[in-house]
């Protein structure tokens, strides 16, 4: 059973005026990690809070462990949230915090204690329990934001943007500690994010969302190497899938698997694709090679990611014989972007 | 004539020290000038008459009598020996301490439907405030009205709803209930006009408080399961605690120091029951002539006054920080 369903999901504001989400399903499987990843303002943050029960939906229902519970206020939903800016309250000590929930459902002193030194302990930061929020770090708040939703037991955790808060470097290492620490508890997490790095890294099926609609939801391979549509291509991936009009489709293929041809195994099925350099990067190993493909289709701008592996010279202003293995190639119908069979080029 | 380049430096050098500063280019001079005002404001409306105090509370100047001659605490020591000063001194605490818990407590209920989000709430933000925009001496003639001991319109409700001025009533068979002329139910009025009169102010106040408080903390405890009361007495009163404070103090000083509506209402009476020590100051120094004794009078609760405000000032510094 799905611990959190969306059926036909609809949000307005504004009185009708803007809609946030329209009309999503969505069901998480048990104990996975699902991430809603879209642009600033694809209704990602708004579908959370109907989950929590921040916002009540226009329309459409909310089902936590099998019950509608559209109607119920946060407190009766069983979920435990953490906001992007953790939301801590300032005038309470950590272990204050943490064992707030427990003390709104009434548990005894002992064993309130008990519980948040338990979830203090598994996250590290049982030394600190005696301070206040602002004597702690971003990274102490964030792991005192988890502990305080870690206690409740909850059926469901929702994140909301955990990370972004944190310096890049802590990032990567909270991105691993938050995984391991999903992983060791095997409970469902929803979590919400704008940064597909995060996404890619954290999720065991990603729903990409855009003007409030789930444009894709799929395991991180999925979403990346076979996007429904243009916007899921462009949108994952850095640099994002190049696009190249056709005959009223848009041929499409990953900047890493357009290399000089001389890179690719002979006869694999290779489209050769002439290619005029006018500018390369050197990013972390890679080169990025920006450059006007032709032969494909409509003359493109586009970029190729070269690993370290891949030696050839290459030279802006020159041009090159670049290929994309076939396979490799995606179609979209350039009207609704949508994806579509694959046309013989 | 050719211009070189070192010609055109020069020229250029020469413009920039042909500009003028202005006044405006000079912060320390402009921030004078504008201090000035309020400072001369202050020294003038304030600091004068204060000091002035103090020097006749320590002389015999009377308004027969204007002649300056120091006679050190006698001031003092004649209004301690009187009864009235003593009373009033005790209603004073009273008074301020009722209406200093009432304003409080209804600034707090009026803030928090204040900054409530529903259908008409401008015209019951502009009613809620009505009572601190009007003069306060019209306000509480309007009041002197509505406690008129014969045709106060709050007897007449009473008596249609069968509480007041029949045989066995609930409030007596009397016609009338004399708002202002029993001790008790005058020193109830009073407060009762004080409290509506500034609670608007302190409601104001809160606001500022509630709306600075951040909205995820409020979302943060509804989704940790705690209900309206948890939510406002362990999350929003102790963030809003400075600021509530500061609402206090501001009744505490206003209710220490107001004479209008006790003045309006009942002039002190009756016998004395209402009779704060600005009344009677107002009374001994000015009514009566007795500058002197008056200023003592005037006087006596500064220090209290001035220990309260700091104590409470540094009370809100340390949460602040805190």
């Amino acid at each position: 059973m799905a611990v959190v369903e969306l059926r036909q999901l609809v949000k307005e504001f504004d009185a009708g005026r803007v809609r946030a989400v329209d009309g999503v399903d969505l069901a998480t499987e048990e104990g996975e990690y699902l991430v809603l990843l879209g642009p600033s303002g694809c209704g990602k943050t708004t579908l959370l809070r109907t989950v929590a029960g921040l916002e009540e939906p226009t329309s459409g229902d909310v089902l936590i462990d099998g019950h509608v519970v559209t109607g119920l206020p946060p407190r009766a939903r069983k979920v435990a949230m953490v906001f992007q800016s953790y939301a801590l309250y300032p005038h309470k000590t950590v272990l204050g915090n943490i064992v707030f929930p427990l003390r709104a459902v009434g548990m005894k002193r002992t064993e309130r204690e008990r519980k948040a030194r338990w979830a203090a302990e598994l996250l590290g930061i049982a030394h600190l329990l005696a301070r206040k929020p602002r004597q702690l770090s971003g990274g102490e708040r964030q792991r005192v934001a988890l502990a305080r939703a870690l206690v409740r037991e909850p059926l469901v955790f929702l994140l909301d943007e955990p990370l972004s808060n944190l310096d890049a470097k802590l990032r990567t290492s909270a991105r691993d500690e938050l995984k391991t620490f999903q992983q060791g508890l095997g409970s469902t997490t929803i979590y919400v994010t704008h940064d597909q790095v995060e996404a890619m890294g954290l999720g065991d099926r990603i729903a990409v969302l855009s003007d409030g609609r789930v444009r894709q939801l799929g395991r991180p391979t999925d979403v990346y190497d076979d996007p429904a549509d243009t916007f899921v291509a462009r949108f994952i991936g850095s640099p994002p899938m190049n696009l190249v009009a056709r005959d009223g489709h848009l041929v499409g293929f990953r900047p890493e698997h357009l290399l000089p041809q001389e890179a690719l195994p002979a006869g694999a099925g290779r489209e050769t694709v002439p290619f005029t350099v006018d500018r390369i990067e050197y990013l972390s190993g890679d080169r990025h090679v920006y450059g006007t493909v032709s032969g494909l289709g409509e003359e493109t701008r586009v970029v190729a990611r070269l690993p370290a592996t891949v030696g050839t010279p290459i030279a802006a202003g020159q041009s090159y014989d670049f290929a994309v293995i076939r396979e490799r190639l995606r179609f979209f119908d350039a009207q609704n972007g949508q994806r579509t069979e694959a046309v013989r080029l | 004539m050719t211009v070189t380049a070192a010609d055109r430096r020069t020229a250029e050098t020469a413009g920039i020290h042909l500009a003028r500063r202005r006044l405006a280019d000079r912060d320390p001079a402009l921030a004078w000038l504008f201090l000035m005002p309020s400072v001369v404001y202050i020294l003038a409306l304030v600091a004068v008459p204060f000091v002035l105090a103090v020097g006749f509370a320590l002389s015999d100047v009377t308004a027969g009598d204007p002649s300056y001659d120091f006679v050190g605490l006698r001031n003092f020591e004649r209004a301690f020996d009187d009864p009235v000063f003593w009373r009033s001194l005790g209603n004073t605490f009273f008074f301020t301490a009722v209406s200093m818990v009432l304003i409080v407590v209804f600034g707090k209920v009026l803030a928090n439907i204040l900054v409530a989000d529903f259908r008409g709430k401008w015209v019951v933000r502009f009613l809620v405030l009505l009572p601190w925009t009007t003069p306060v001496t019209l306000g509480a003639i309007a009041w002197l009205w509505l406690l008129d001991s014969i045709f106060s319109p709050i007897d007449w409700v009473l008596r249609e709803l069968g509480l007041l001025g029949r045989p066995g009533a609930l409030l007596g068979a009397e016609s009338n209930l004399f708002w202002l002329g029993e001790p008790n139910l005058a020193m109830g009025s009073v407060i009762a006009v004080h409290v509506w009169r500034l609670t608007p102010l302190a409601a104001v106040i809160m606001v500022a408080g509630l709306v600075a408080i951040p909205r995820d903390l409020d979302e943060a405890a509804r989704v940790d399961g705690a209900g309206w009361w948890r939510r406002m007495f362990e999350v929003t009163i102790p963030l809003t605690l400075p600021v509530i404070a500061v609402a206090a103090l501001f009744g505490a000083i206003f209710t220490f120091t107001d004479m209008a509506v006790v003045d309006v209402l009942t002039n002190g009476g009756p016998n004395n029951a209402t009779q704060v020590l600005t009344s009677w100051a107002f009374f001994r120094g000015i009514d009566g002539g007795d500058v002197g004794q008056g200023a003592a009078i005037a006087l006596f609760l500064f220090p209290l006054l001035l220990a309260a405000a700091i104590a409470i000032l540094r009370a809100v510094r340390r949460m602040e920080v805190g």
